[in-house]
Parts: structure tokens; sequence; C-alpha cells
């Protein structure tokens, strides 16, 4: 497919060629190769400011790619097993939402697991696709949510013939995947496309022993949050498609809310990125998951720690896991996820991916070394040692069931009023309650408010959680729909 | 023909000194080492291109890093070094008899094996028989013992590299953990002279302060290491270095030293205004 060897990089290539042309600019942007912000060069450094560049013929245009950021697509295709990749700049949140807008009209019906991060729905707010929730299987005694059943999948599907997709993440942020391959034969059998989220499953594509990648299991179009664990610079990312879509079509979705200014250092990274995996992502991951396994191992000697991996596996919820995500549960030292996320960074100086109400989640990639993992296992013990405590009275996370009064589109443009949260009871929501990270929501726009969401929201709050989303920005008040 | 050996002290500041010979360079799987010889310091051992030891003035970090544990507790029995591959404080250690067993955590093999090649003076107290050398990770190694030493000597260069983990509010967590109830944790400290390291000697007062009941920074004196003037830190359970140093029963042992005496033992807890002002930041 790809006419250049996988060892090419050609926007790196092009932009070293540009460089040695020491081309006088008489365009934009106007720092001018950092002559006019000599301090912005003392941050970044000459080399990185002298390729901060805009398109032109010999670096082509992101927009509608001729040259050598085609190239580079079809590098990335190939070396993803896919029949399309588009460069992402805009996130890979930008990459949902363009599966999203690429397939969901207005009043559209796409079946969704509820632990979608936020973009999913973000997105349906502003097409006015109708989510159907089949609800996560969650895992009681870690409060995680799962993967989707089968079964549900199945169920949903049957109950909504008229459905145009289904989305799955693939994993999720604790590694944990659905039966994917099976999900695309049920949902092809009713000419459903499959749209996967894949920000955390960059590796599945490189590494061996790991779960299926959306490509491989036949799904029509995926997220590869590069950056992740691909190594790219942040705010980059790849969307793939399959056979079953239009590539020019979902480059016009695309366009509809992209920059045409898309920088040149994320475009790069992307492909020294993909390049770098391809000739050794293999290798590189076989040492993040030996890392992981054996950070599982010490972790597991410490009392009353549990770094879970792959002995959670059932076949349905939990179909395969992801074996470089180290999450550890930690409510049986007393302290929730989040407190001791918060504990190791103000007392030890290790910043972690995110801790929620009874886990932490740190994440390793190609950049680790075991002398870090040692010292990642000695906190853990040292914090028990001084912190460890009774745990009754402590939360679960638990899966609350979204009660979907009407389309998140509807709800978000309509008349609202802003209450005190404890007054929002039996309420139907306008806006979203999410904890960052990982972003899930606790509440979209058009779901109503329960007791058992208002409870959550305070104690997850009180707990030290970072909530984002409402309007009101010390989250005391929620914005409802007047009645 | 000349050549000189410059250890960089900071971006504006570097100590050379003329060397004769350039006995060792070879990386290992941790870091680089190169032995050198001069006319002036005698042997030095660089390790990532920093000054690590010379066999001029060795003896009195290893004297002042060891001695004013014993003078506090003399009924110490059970030791464990951190780092210490050159067998400096062994050599001071086995001059106790009541010392029982010396594990020494030293994560690079070659470096043990440079030092015993080059400078046997120091580094063959290696081989006395109560001294179990492992090579491991220090973080790692510290974390599964808990109640099993007197004395702890963390003996490593600098916070930046191979031994970056032994600088951490883990480490000496799992420190306090691993000695016995009357434990003292003795570590270098760094220098409190020059930006960057007094920044760094800060950051480890704290993190020990918050760790141990009784944290009390002394000093010495180090001519070939950055501004000279460098500092320890003392870090016990129960034993205060002033109010319980044991000046009688440590001269009875007999022990021989080139710096150390416990008449110099009150003086070096007596800090400089500047330092006393760096320190009092944190506490």
């Amino acid at each position: 497919m790809a006419n250049l060897p996988q060892t090419s990089a050609p926007i790196y290539e092009a932009l070293e060629r540009f460089r040695r042309n020491r081309v006088v600019p008489f365009d934009v942007p106007g720092h001018k190769h950092g002559r006019g912000n000599p301090e912005l060069v003392e941050l970044l450094g000459d080399r990185c400011v002298s390729i901060d560049v805009n398109s032109m013929k010999p670096l082509d245009n992101l927009c509608h790619p001729v040259s050598v950021i085609k190239e580079a697509e079809e590098l990335a295709a190939e070396a993803f097993g896919a029949e399309h990749a588009f460069l992402m700049v805009g996130g890979t949140t930008s990459s949902v939402q363009s599966m999203i807008l690429s397939c969901c009209k207005k009043d559209d019906k796409i079946i969704l697991p509820r632990n979608v991060h936020r973009s999913v729905i973000n997105a349906i707010v502003l097409c006015g696709a109708k989510p159907v929730y089949v609800n996560p299987e969650v895992d009681q005694k870690l409060g995680i949510s799962l993967g989707m059943k089968l079964e549900a999948v199945e169920r949903a599907i049957r109950e909504n013939p008229d459905a145009v997709a289904v989305f799955v993440n693939n994993p999720t942020y604790y590694g944990i995947c659905s039966n994917l391959k099976e999900i695309v034969k049920k949902a092809h059998e009713k000419e459903m496309k499959v749209l996967v989220d894949e920000a955390h499953g960059t590796h599945f594509y490189f590494g061996k022993a790991l779960p299926v990648s959306a490509m491989e299991a036949g799904a029509d179009m995926t997220s590869v949050s590069m950056h992740k664990s691909g190594g790219s610079l942040t705010q980059s990312s790849f969307l793939l498609t399959g056979k079953g879509m239009n590539a020019g079509y979902v480059r016009q979705i695309i366009n509809l809310t992209q920059t045409t200014s898309g920088s040149y250092l994320l475009l790069s990274s992307l492909d020294i990125s993909r390049r770098n995996l391809a000739l050794r992502g293999e290798e590189a991951f076989e040492r993040v998951i030996n890392l992981a396994e054996y950070a599982r191992t010490e972790i597991n000697q410490i009392d009353n720690y549990y770094a879970f991996g792959r002995e959670l596996v059932n076949g349905d919820s939990i179909y395969d896991f992801d074996p470089t995500k180290l999450s550890i549960h930690t409510l049986d030292i007393g302290l929730a996820g989040i407190e001791v996320y918060d504990i190791l960074r103000d007392e030890y100086d290790i910043q972690i991916e995110f801790g929620d109400l009874g886990n932490v989640l740190a994440y390793l990639s190609i950049g680790d070394r075991k002398q870090e993992v040692e010292r990642l296992v000695s906190a853990l013990a040292d914090l028990k040692r001084r912190y460890q405590k009774d745990k009754t009275g402590m939360l679960s996370q638990e899966y609350i069931s979204p009660k979907v009064v009407m389309t998140p589109q509807e709800s978000f443009y309509a008349e609202k009023e802003s209450l005190p949260i404890r007054e929002t009871k039996g309420r139907i929501c306008n806006e979203f309650v999410m904890c960052y990270p990982p972003g899930i929501p606790i509440l979209a726009p058009g779901e109503e408010v329960t007791d058992a969401i208002i409870d959550y929201i305070l104690y997850a709050k009180e707990k030290g959680c970072s909530l984002t989303g409402p309007e009101d920005e010390h989250i005391e008040r929620l914005n409802v729909l007047k009645r | 023909m000349e050549m000189w050996f410059s250890d960089r002290h900071t971006d504006g500041v570097k100590l050379s000194i003329r060397i004769e010979e350039q006995l060792f360079s070879a990386q290992s799987e941790f870091q680089r080492i190169d032995v050198l010889d001069s006319k002036e310091y005698g042997k030095i051992l660089v390790v990532d291109g920093d000054l690590t030891l010379t066999e001029k003035d060795e003896f009195i970090y290893h004297e002042m890093i060891t001695h004013v544990p014993f003078a506090v507790n003399p009924e110490i029995k059970d030791v464990l070094v951190m780092g210490g591959g050159d067998g400096g404080v062994v050599r001071e250690l086995i001059k106790y008899e009541s010392v029982r067993t010396i594990d020494v955590v030293e994560v690079d093999p070659l470096l043990v094996e440079v030092c015993r090649k080059y400078m046997p003076e120091i580094a063959n107290s290696l081989t006395d028989e109560r001294v179990t050398i492992f090579h491991e990770d220090g973080v790692k190694y510290i974390r599964s013992k808990a109640d099993t030493y007197d004395l702890i000597i963390i003996d490593s260069p600098n916070p930046f590299g191979a031994g970056e983990g032994l600088f951490t509010k883990e480490f000496y967590g799992n420190c306090y953990n691993a000695l016995h109830e009357d434990g003292i944790m003795i570590n270098q400290n760094e220098s409190p002279f020059y930006e960057e390291e007094a920044y760094q000697c800060q950051r480890m007062h704290k993190r020990i302060l918050s760790t141990f009941p009784i944290c009390k920074v002394y000093q010495a004196h180090l001519p070939s290491y950055p501004s000279g003037h460098w500092l320890f830190g003392f870090a016990s359970k129960v034993y205060h270095p002033l109010n319980d140093l044991k000046k009688v029963e440590w001269k009875l042992l007999g022990v021989k030293t080139k710096y150390y005496e416990p008449r110099l033992h009150a003086g070096v807890f007596a800090l400089p205004v500047y330092v006393e002002e760096l320190l009092r930041d944190v506490e």
C-alpha cells in the first residue's frame, strides 16, 4: 500500500530539508524561526522553533494532503493495518468526535457503554444523536467499570435495530477489553458501524501477547492516542478507518472542526513515533509488559494493596486485559485512590496518572526504567506504613445507571436554571459532571439527577477528586432544565 | 605534556587537578567509572565525570560518616551501608570489635572490582568476614527489611545519578522501618554553599525530618568536594547526638582516627548562621 518503507519518515525528512535550505520566511508564524520571540527560544530550544512552520508546498497541507503528509498517512495505515490513517492534531478527542460525526446524524441511535470519555458525549451533543447505553459490568470489589457483556450488546442491537453504530472502549482506562471481534460480527450483521476508542491501546498494534486491536478485529473506525503509549507529543493522535468507510467523507468531517494550521511539531512527532513503533515497537512493549508484571509482583507482596492483572479475565465482561496497565486497589489500606494519588505527589514527588475512589493507576510506557518502578513500589510501602487506617465508611465506585430523559443535544440547548446541588433531585441535568481523570461522565446532559448521583458527587468532592464539567466552577450548583 | 581533570562544581566553577595517568576507564551497566592518578590528591575515583573520592582526603569523609554514630551508641552491632562500594566506610566500621554484621548494598559490581584493584588500601576492607555485599537496587533491598539494623549509613555520591533513589522520602521511610527501635541513620547531606546543592540539602533535611523524631546536621571540611564545606545528617529514633554522647566509652575503645575525635564532636554540630537558617527554613 505505502510506496515507502517503514524506515522512512517523510514529514520529518521534509522538515530537515526545509531547515537546511535556510528559507527566508515571509509567511506565518510570526515568530520567524524564533527570532521575534527569544524567550520562547530559550524555553523550547532553537531546533524546536525552527520547525514550527506553516503549511507550504514542500511540507504539504493537513487539510488536503497530496505529498509528504499523504505519504506519512500511508505509512501509518500500513503500520496499523488500516485502510486509511489520518494524522490528527486536536488530540484523541478530535479523533473520537470525527468518528461519531462521520457515522451519526441528528436522531440517529448509537449504542455505547456509559464509561466512555467525555469527548463521545460531546460529539453526541453536537450532532444530536440518541445514546443507547449498555450497562458496563462493575467489579464489586474493585469498584471499576468493566467491558460490555456480549449478550448485553446483542440485546441492545435487537432492541434498537435502527441504531447506526456501536461504540466500544478497547481497552478501558484500567486495561479491560470487551469481546471486540464478536461485537464487530454482531454489529455488522445488522449493518451497524463499529467505532472504537483506543486511546489506551496504541501498543495493541505492535506488542506480542496483547489484546486484539480494533483494525484486526474488523472495526470500521478507531481513535489511537499515539501520544499516550506511542510516545508522540501531547495532542497528537491517529484516526484509522477500515474497509467499510469512505476516507474522502471522513476527511470532510475532520475538516469541519480541525485547525487549518496543523502544527508540524505534532505532525513530525507522529511520523517519527510511527517509525519507531513499526521498527522497534515489539521489543519496546515487551519491556513495558515485563516492567508492569514486575511491579505487580512487588506491590502484591505488600499487604493490603492489590495490583490486578490477567487473573481478572472472565471471558465476557473482562474478555481480555492489557498487561501494561498498572492499577492498584487501595481501599484495604483505608485510603481512597485519590488520596493515595495526592500523597504520592505531595509527599513523595511521584506523579501518577489518576486516582479514583478505590484505585490508582500508574501509567507505564516506553520511557520507563526499573529504578523509577522501585521508587513507586517503595513509596507505596512507606505510605502504607504511615497512613494505613480503618477502611470502614469508605465508598467504592458504583455504576449508577443513567436515566436518559431526552437527547444530550436537546437538553444542552434547552432553557435552564441553576440550583444548589442538593436541590436538583428529580430534575433533568443540562450539563456534564465528571471526575478528571479519567474524564468519564457521572452525569450527562438530558439525564435525571438522583440521590445516588448527588451523594456520589459530594463524596468524590470531599475526597479531593478534581470534578469538571459544570458551569459553576466550585461544583456547588448544577444547571437543570426549567420546569 | 600536561593533563588536567576538571570536576565541575557549578556552571561557573571548576576544580582542576593535574593528572599523571589515567589508570582505568569503563562504562558499566549503571555508570561510567574512571580512575585517575595525581601527585596532589593521589588516586581519584571519578563516576559519571564527577569526582567521587581522592586518596588524600577520603579519610575525612569516611571517618565523619562512621564514627559520629558510634560515639553516641558504642554498642552498635548490625550495620547497613547503602552505596559504599569503594570500601571506605567499611574500613572504618571494621575497627569496632562490637560490630557483628556489615551489609553493603552496592548496585554496581564493577565499582567494587575497580576499587579493589586500584585502591586496595581502602577497598580490601570489603574482604572482612563480617561483610556481605549485595549487588542490587538499594531502594528495593530496604523495602523488605524491618527491625534489622542498629545503624544505616547512606553513602551515595549525588542525587542525580544511579543513586537518585537513595535521596527520596520513600527510601528514608523504609530505612526507618529497617532500623531497631534505637536505630540511627547517617546520610551525606551535600554542601550548603552553592545554590543547587543547598537546595538539595534542604530537601533532604526536610524529608528526613518528617521521618525521624531526631534529625541534626553536622559538618566537615572536605577539600576536594564542591565548596569544601560538607554536611552530614544524623537521624535517630531515640539518641540525641550531643546529649547522649559517650566520650569516655568511645575513647576506651581505642579506635585510631586521623580526623574524628570526641572533642570535635560538639563542634561539628555547631553550624554557621547561614547554614542554620537554610535548614530552619524547612523545619
